[in-house]
């Protein structure tokens, strides 16, 4: 019979919660010593020893962290806008973030003036996570090179035309890419086209395979801004099942039942559930009570946790995580 | 028997000094225990599957809850894997969770194990076990025993298993299971009444049965298996033997309506002291309506052996009523 050393690290067991696990949520105990998740098998059957620390979970639901790669604020902060005191605003972000599950974002910016991305950029750095926030993996620049009739909340004078020169024309654009991670723009706007996400944009299936096949990996809040799904033409939606692009896209959803119907998700999750990626899209007034809020140079109001541009019915992002 | 017991105990109740009648009650208890012990096979049938597994979790419950284990006193339980204890284990997980039951001062032995198969495989009683039991309850691990069936000396092991069953005090309680066939544990049709634990070959029809549980490919079936044998259950001071469903009904009757044989080994337990056959009603087809009738009569008395246990919280309880012996009588007073 083995009996445990004092100097080794605590054995914890998160009794009673839900895991998830194999693509389901199961009910199950959690067993974790020196920050790693150990098979109680072993510990039963073995070491002979039971946790020292037991932790009644509750039912609660214990999960890897959740990864958020469209946010554009949250707690009063506003990335696009609060500019000068940028870096105050991402460590109140990213602290704020931990308590809703969140380790990782990709703090969004969305179309903004060219002056405004040169300071934005230089501010906001690839961070590790830890206890004083989540970890930031890069900026999510959504437009300027979008398609104007699919603009959605973007300020429409603020939209650029693409000249067709790579990825040198994005960077002489943005000022340094050296922090960012995504770029949404409209795949009609250019032929040839750096590695981007695509959104805001109104183009048909064959432009969208054409985008991927030059290196698009990603569609930015499926069924939001882009043409609708139409049989004959299925559009930026058809790269979920096409057989025409080099390797399967990733497709963020914005999964709240007001973006997207919970029928529509059904349909995308069913039909590629593995490039399923959840966002959130939320904004400044994430954490914040109803009222007027930032969003970019735009007033937003919020409303039974809905946010629109004030004065009208155009959805401008989530309230919550 | 049943009107000299219920006379008793309506005088525990109404006398005021409660601690005189409740020695009176345990010296007439005393009487009928050597009497009774040795002749009481008590069949118990139970509605369903539901209803026997609850019966069976309660008794033991009970069981456990009347030894009153501690650290100097711990309670020996014998544990089947299959099919038949599975709604058992959850009641009694019910129990513990519910903070009813205690599994602190408990040891366990299982019956049986795979030889070569992996311990983690899904298929292992190992992972029977975790799975169904020994994950949701507060037993000690190091008081969780299962033969090993990758031992390098398999003999070894199995001596070494039987000489820590007698280092525990031997079995207080053993539960069991059985094949279609009147198996228990593995000594199937033919092993020997005496046999203790050791390894055993399967037979061809229990390698064909479990196939279906290892992607139906015959070469992944372990072949052998090592099994406490007749005589180390039969040497628990009591068993609990769970039978449920239509497929097990002939093997019922030939355990309990037949002689003992090595052909049906669950048979032997009909000379077992302290026995008691949980079965439900599907299980008794192949019974005569008289055997049936007859223990049906009983279900009363058997049914007070699984209420609970309040008695036992009582603080004002006499120090004799609490005695794990005065308990046990009152229970096997039951059997004549």
């Amino acid at each position: 019979m083995r009996r445990r050393h004092d100097s080794q690290p605590k054995l914890y067991q998160f009794r009673k919660c839900r895991l998830l696990r194999d693509g389901k949520i199961i009910r199950d105990d959690l067993w974790i010593r020196d920050g790693k998740i150990i098979d109680p098998r072993k510990i039963f059957w073995e070491e002979q020893v039971k946790a020292d620390v037991q932790i009644d979970c509750n039912n609660l639901i214990i999960c890897p962290g959740f990864i958020d790669l469209q946010i554009n604020g949250g707690f009063g902060v506003d990335f696009s806008s609060d500019i000068d005191s940028l870096e105050d605003g991402l460590l109140t972000v990213a602290k704020g973030l931990l308590q809703f599950g969140v380790t990782s974002f990709c703090p969004t910016i969305v179309t903004s003036s060219q002056e405004s991305y040169n300071k934005i950029l230089k501010k906001i750095k690839r961070t590790p996570g830890g206890l004083s926030g989540a970890e930031i993996l890069g900026v999510h620049l959504e437009g300027p090179f979008i398609n104007p009739n699919m603009k959605g909340a973007h300020k429409e004078h603020l939209i650029q035309e693409i000249r067709g020169k790579g990825i040198q024309e994005m960077e002489d654009f943005y000022g340094s890419l050296n922090n960012v991670s995504i770029i949404t723009l409209a795949p009609e706007l250019a032929e040839k086209i750096c590695k981007q996400s695509n959104s805001h944009s109104a183009a048909n299936e064959e432009i969208a395979e054409k985008a991927a096949a030059s290196g698009a990996t990603f569609i930015t809040h499926l069924f939001n801004a882009m043409l609708p799904f139409h049989h004959r033409d299925p559009g930026i939606v058809g790269l979920l099942t096409s057989y025409d692009i080099p390797k399967l896209m990733f497709y963020g959803l914005i999964a709240d039942g007001i973006h997207t119907h919970p029928t529509a998700t059904r349909i995308a999750h069913r039909s590629h559930p593995c490039g399923l990626v959840l966002v959130t899209d939320a904004m400044a007034a994430l954490g914040l009570p109803p009222g007027l809020h930032k969003l970019g140079p735009m007033q937003v109001e919020i409303d039974h946790g809905k946010a629109t541009l004030k004065g009208t019915n155009t959805l401008a992002g989530r309230l919550d995580v | 028997m049943q009107f000299n017991l219920e006379l008793a105990l309506s005088d525990l109740k109404t006398r005021d000094t409660r601690g005189a009648a409740v020695a009176r009650l345990k010296e007439k208890l005393n009487c009928r225990w050597n009497k009774t012990a040795c002749k009481s096979m008590r069949l118990v049938i139970c509605d369903d599957y539901n209803k026997l597994s609850e019966w069976a979790a309660k008794y033991v419950r009970n069981r456990i809850l009347k030894s009153q284990p501690g650290p100097d006193n711990y309670f020996v339980l014998g544990l089947p894997t299959g099919s038949s204890p599975l709604g058992m284990y959850k009641k009694l997980v019910e129990f513990c969770n519910r903070g009813e039951l205690s599994f602190k001062y408990v040891k366990t032995f299982n019956m049986d194990e795979y030889v070569r198969l992996d311990r983690d495989h899904p298929e292992s009683y190992h992972s029977f076990m975790w799975e169904n039991f020994f994950k949701h309850i507060d037993i000690d691990p190091q008081n969780a025993h299962i033969l090993d069936g990758n031992a390098e000396d398999l003999v070894a092991e199995c001596d070494s298993y039987e000489e820590k069953i007698t280092e525990a005090g031997g079995i207080d309680l053993f539960i069991g299971g059985i094949g279609s066939d009147g198996h228990i544990a593995f000594n199937e049709p033919g092993s020997s009444l005496v046999s203790r634990t050791r390894v055993k070959t399967l037979a061809k029809e229990t390698i064909l049965a479990n196939a279906r549980f290892f992607d139906d490919d015959m070469s992944k079936v372990p072949k052998m298996a090592l099994t406490v044998g007749v005589a180390t259950v039969m040497d628990a001071k009591e068993v609990l033997i769970l039978i449920s469903g239509v497929k097990k009904a002939h093997a019922l009757r030939q355990a309990i309506e037949e002689g003992v044989n090595h052909m049906c080994t669950v048979s032997a337990f009909q000379q077992h002291p302290h026995t008691t056959f949980v079965v439900d009603e599907d299980a008794t087809m192949e019974l005569r309506v008289r055997t049936v009738k007859y223990f049906q009569g009983l279900m009363d008395v058997h049914n007070k052996l699984v209420e609970d246990v309040e008695d036992l919280q009582d603080p004002t309880a006499p120090p004799s009523a609490k005695k794990r012996k005065s308990t046990d009588d009152s229970n096997s007073v039951y059997n004549s």
